[in-house]
């Protein structure tokens, strides 16, 4: 061999750099020179934004205060329902035979039956009794022992009680349910309840024999007063039938009443005069307005207490607005960054300036990460923007409007703004990633919108049964909205939870996730496709 | 949005030795009936010679049948006067079907603009409205096959399933069957409302030039309207919403039960997407007419 080496050429310019941040920088440029990505991007926020405000202004609540009187609206119709301790709506209507109690004390009953009735068909007319009623309890039917602030609606208040369907429980301040012994109280297997106050802190037992006796739970209402209510009460849910029917879901339903009879009742400690005062709490007496008598008997030690209501959280939107009905702007928003996400690369595959995309930086995974983060930030900010703008300012006209708001926590609030922000991010980089696998706009603009929009309205609102309209809100990328839903679905209550009500199956950042899985299965299609394929 | 590839062609010819074969009746008598029927046959060129027609015709019918079949499989009447509307719920593709049909009739206007295509089309057929016209005879044309396929699928499908999921005489069901008046109402006018989708599309696809662009705002003209009606508590919004919207209105056309309680009737409703489909074509048409291409 010979010793002369041909050396190859070497320029003598550096290396240019091609680190990420360049490409980063690269993808950027494209976005913010293209005027119409930049309007489109703009258009997000706007729509999102100007709808919002517009389905607010649209809620102008109307009302009149008599048949012939003049027609109200706005801030005259708001109807504020009882709110509990915490500032949160709650159902607070019961039959109530109380005494008053002064410092610590203790009750102890024993409740021998609890019996009810409800309309069969769900159409109990007003007015004629329970004449036409079926006997029967709901699961959610309660009667037992309560110690209550006072006769107010709302007030803090904690109980033990025997359910139709769901054993003892002991239940305080509308929101918290513990469990006790299960099953039903009958003559042949009663039920004994005891709830001791001192200071602030109520203790909850149970026992079937009166001498084995279990502690349910021990709570603390902060700031009862040294004189409070204590007594029997019953109360039992309206009975709902919901059919899903075209156009979703009719719920048919009536009153029902629930009655227990106690004995062995024992009051201990001062202050009380020991007569007991029967008081229907928010309506809460027997339903379809039977006799007095009826209410609250007693004879012999042995009670029983008639009740209609619930004392619960309300669970039902129908007592208010929630706060994610300011952010459904957001859908005609993600319509436009959808659009712009996928000619963001289509539009590189049109005018062939994929070819010198890729000639420039031959590593193609980076090339579609660098993309993916810059459309992912940049639908990010318009998201952010736009929910920070549309909930507030949705929220505060849908007030004006003379809407009830359901209360949210700050929490909450920063949970929606981020949560739609995500929401659109991820959205765009899922459109980016079908936009590389299919390279055509039209096809990829119409496969991400069906797979968001018509799998939400196909679960939302559509003939399809609750059942199925579930687990396309846990199965397609709309399950991300449950990242919006600031309803709590509470098991103690008895209600239509279905999304079509605003109920998602899945927790808000589950659903989110599920969206994150199309998004990242969809950019390792593309990715492998992206290496795969000539451009 | 996104202009046009800059360096197309420019097909105007220069000089004025045009084969006189085509140019003396373009401006003579035969300039209606002929002319359209000229520009029908081109844009049938254009249209059966991409590949992507005959898939996007097959998933019109495809799609529309699959999504139909699992609404009549998912749905159940457990007792009489189960208050479902089974013609409905048999038809409930339509609503995926729809957005196939909007690409069919986007790609037919918007392929043209980004390809430069455009002009040398109207080059060769310089009266605009009447390549509008074309294009619309022929979208509305393929999009009445399809969803005619479609639509008879669907409704035999449920035919078989649902009687097995309770829609039985004894609650009150009879076998759906196309000699039904209320059901052929139904099945025909789905049909018609695809027809009047692609319309709608079209037009709009020609206000808006680009694919993306235009496909976005037809879903969401159509996809957003039942959305938004499910939270303007308002009852005279959310009736206007009802009414008045493309997709809401148009899909009336399906109910054969309980017709007192719509919004809006059957044929009203068809009419009211109708005339969404007119003002868009009209809008196209006469922007067509004032802008460059």
């Amino acid at each position: 061999m010979t010793a002369t080496e041909i050396m190859p050429y070497r320029s003598e310019a550096g290396p240019g750099r091609d680190g990420f941040a360049q490409l980063l920088r690269a993808e950027w440029t494209k976005v913010r020179t293209v005027r119409g990505w930049i309007v489109g991007l703009m258009l997000a926020a706007l729509l999102t934004v100007l709808l919002s405000v517009l389905t607010a202004i649209g809620g102008q609540m109307l009302c009149s205060n008599s048949p012939t009187g003049p027609t109200l609206s706005g801030a005259a119709c708001r109807q504020v329902p009882p709110l509990g301790p915490d500032g949160q709506p709650v159902s607070d209507s019961f039959y109530f035979a109380h005494q008053s109690l002064t410092g610590n004390g203790s009750i102890t009953v024993r409740v021998t039956a609890l019996t009810g009735l409800y309309s069969a068909n769900g159409t109990a007319q007003a007015g004629v009794g329970t004449s036409g009623m079926t006997s029967g309890t709901q699961p959610w039917s309660k009667a037992g022992i309560i110690i209550k602030q006072n006769t107010t609606q709302g007030s803090p208040y904690a109980a033990m009680m025997a359910t139709g369907g769901n054993g003892v429980r002991m239940q305080y301040n509308y929101t918290h349910d513990i469990a006790g012994d299960p099953g039903v109280a009958a003559t042949a297997s009663p039920r004994w309840l005891r709830l001791t106050r001192s200071g602030d802190t109520i203790t909850g037992y149970d026992s079937t024999d009166d001498t084995h006796w279990t502690q349910v739970g021990t709570v603390t209402l902060a700031g009862l007063p040294a004189t409070v209510q204590v007594g029997l009460f019953a109360a039992s849910p309206d009975y709902t039938v919901t059919s899903q029917s075209f156009g979703g879901g009719t719920t048919g339903g009536g009153p029902t009443q629930a009655t227990g009879t106690f004995d062995n009742v024992s009051l201990q400690g001062s202050g009380s005069t020991g007569t007991w005062t029967g008081t229907a709490i928010g309506g809460g007496g027997p339903a379809a307005g039977g006799p007095q008598a009826e209410q609250f008997q007693q004879s012999e030690g042995t009670f029983t207490v008639t009740g209609s209501g619930d004392i619960a959280p309300a669970a039902d939107q129908s007592t208010g607005q929630p706060a994610e009905h300011s952010l459904v702007g957001a859908f005609a928003g993600l319509i436009a960054i959808i659009v712009v996400a996928a000619l963001f690369v289509t539009a590189e595959y049109r005018r062939g300036l994929i070819r010198l995309t890729l000639a420039a930086s031959p590593r193609r995974g980076r090339v579609l990460a660098a993309k993916a983060v810059v459309i992912g930030a940049v639908a990010f900010v318009a998201g952010l923007v736009a929910a920070a703008v549309a909930l507030p300012l949705g929220n505060h006209l849908a007030y004006s409007h003379g809407a009830y708001l359901l209360p949210v926590s700050s929490i909450t609030e920063v949970r929606l703004i981020v949560g739609t922000a995500g929401i659109f991010a991820v959205v765009a980089v899922l459109a980016l990633a079908v936009g590389t696998l299919l390279r055509r706009s039209a096809a990829t603009v119409t496969l991400v919108i069906v797979a968001i929009v018509l799998s939400y309205i196909l679960s939302v609102a559509s003939v399809l049964p609750a059942g199925v309209a579930e687990w396309l809100t846990r199965l397609t990328p709309a399950a991300a909205f449950a990242v919006q839903q600031t309803l709590v679905a509470y098991p103690q209550v008895t209600a239509s939870y279905t999304p079509n009500n605003g109920y998602f199956p899945l927790s808000p950042w589950a659903g989110f996730a599920v969206l994150c899985a199309y998004a990242a299965l969809a950019l390792g299609l593309a990715l492998h496709q992206l290496r795969r394929r000539d451009a | 949005m996104s202009r046009a590839v800059d360096h197309a062609p420019t097909a105007q010819p220069t000089t004025p030795a045009a084969p006189t074969r085509r140019a003396a009746p373009r401006r003579g008598t035969h300039a209606g009936w002929a002319g359209w029927w000229e520009a029908l046959h081109a844009e049938w060129t254009k249209l059966r010679t991409l590949p992507g027609v005959i898939w996007l015709l097959l998933a019109i019918a495809a799609l529309t049948i699959a999504v139909s079949a699992a609404a009549s499989a998912a749905v159940t009447c457990p007792t009489a006067d189960c208050n479902q509307d089974p013609a409905k719920v048999s038809l409930t593709g339509i609503e995926l079907g729809q957005a196939v049909v909007a690409i069919l009739a986007v790609l037919v206007v918007s392929g043209e603009y980004s390809t430069g295509m455009i002009r040398v089309t109207f080059a060769a057929m310089p009266r605009r409205t009447e390549v509008l016209a074309a294009k619309a005879t022929l979208v509305s044309g393929l999009t009445l096959v399809a969803g005619s396929i479609a639509v008879l699928g669907s409704v035999l499908i449920a035919r078989l399933v649902m009687p097995g999921h309770g829609f039985t005489e004894a609650h009150g069901y009879p076998l759906l069957s196309l000699t039904d008046a209320p059901v052929l109402r139904a099945a025909a006018g789905s049909v018609l409302y695809l027809a009047l989708i692609g319309l709608l599309s079209l037009g709009i696809a020609t206000l808006v030039r680009d694919a993306a662009a235009a496909i976005g705002t037809v879903l969401g003209l159509l996809y957003l309207s039942p959305i938004f009606a499910g939270v303007i508590t308002d009852p005279t919004w959310h009736n206007r919403v009802e009414r008045y919207s493309p997709m809401n209105a148009g899909l009336a056309i399906q109910a054969t039960r309980n017709l007192a309680a719509l919004p809006i009737g059957p044929w009203e409703g068809l009419g009211v997407l109708a005339a969404w489909a007119a003002a868009a074509l009209l809008a196209s048409g006469v922007l067509l007419r004032l802008r460059d291409a």
